[in-house]
């Protein structure tokens, strides 16, 4: 399960245990939902609960990447495991997206 | 250590993490790293997810998986009977998908690339994909107790 946690103008994605393509679907859509309906200037991937992800969850976070750049806000990444880390070093998308151990406010 | 198992699934995604962690079970009898164990359960995600999207995109089909340990050798086959892959060299080139809509990183074979030591595919269409994986298990450093 992930939810959703909005901080002013930031919206922190809870991340669920196992971020694959499984659940791609449903987090996909609940995160432009919210992207459309509230004014969201920075988009907070946050892995804190999460053991697992594939490719799967990089094509979700260039997706939104994508979306953000098109309302001039941004894309961060936090509390990510070593597992996580060498797959978001090996996509290439740190070029895009700012990660962060901790947790930044 | 010789031992060989198989498993058959119904190709919907509910099994993607079922068949990474049962491979992984699997494999732990060669007393792997956590980080070995890791990298083995995203290529097995990678495969199967493939299998499910690819191989079958219309029905729930069986995916099969073989795995094989030899000494500190981890062999995987992961199998479908479904569409096939005409140009296999196209569909390993990192950030190529067919499927962009749905927002398919196309990275899915450079991560099986990346996290085995040898991947080779074998395809023909209207007959099916096998991906062929495998991996050494290093003995001794950093190994978990127990």
């Amino acid at each position: 399960m992930s939810t959703m946690e909005l901080k002013g103008n930031r919206l922190v994605v809870h991340l669920p245990a196992e971020l694959d393509h499984h659940c791609t679907e449903d987090l996909r859509r609940n995160i432009d939902r919210w992207i459309q309906e509230e004014p969201i200037q920075e988009l907070e991937f946050d892995f804190s609960r999460t053991v697992f992800m594939d490719s799967a969850g990089i094509g979700i976070m260039i997706g939104r990447h994508k979306m953000m750049t098109a309302l001039d806000g941004k894309v961060i990444a936090t509390h990510m495991n070593v597992q996580i880390q060498k797959v978001l070093k090996l996509s290439g998308i740190e070029k895009y997206i700012s990660f962060y151990k901790e947790e930044t406010v | 250590m010789k031992n060989e198992m198989t498993l058959a699934f119904d190709s919907i995604s509910e099994n993607e993490g079922f068949a990474r962690v049962a491979v992984a079970a699997f494999v732990t009898q060669l007393n792997p790293t956590l980080e070995e164990v890791a990298d083995i359960k995203t290529a097995v995600s990678e495969a199967v997810t493939n299998a499910i999207v690819h191989g079958y995109p219309d029905g729930v089909h069986t995916v099969v998986i073989r795995a094989r340990l030899n000494e500190q050798e981890a062999e995987l086959w992961i199998i479908d009977e479904g569409v096939g892959i005409s140009d296999i060299k196209q569909a390993m080139e990192p950030l190529y998908t067919t499927r962009p809509e749905q927002e398919r990183s196309g990275m899915g074979f450079m991560f099986m690339e990346a996290f085995m030591d040898l991947v080779e595919v074998q395809s023909s269409p209207g007959v099916g994909t096998t991906v062929y994986m495998k991996k050494q298990i290093r003995q001794g450093v950093g190994r978990q107790e127990g």
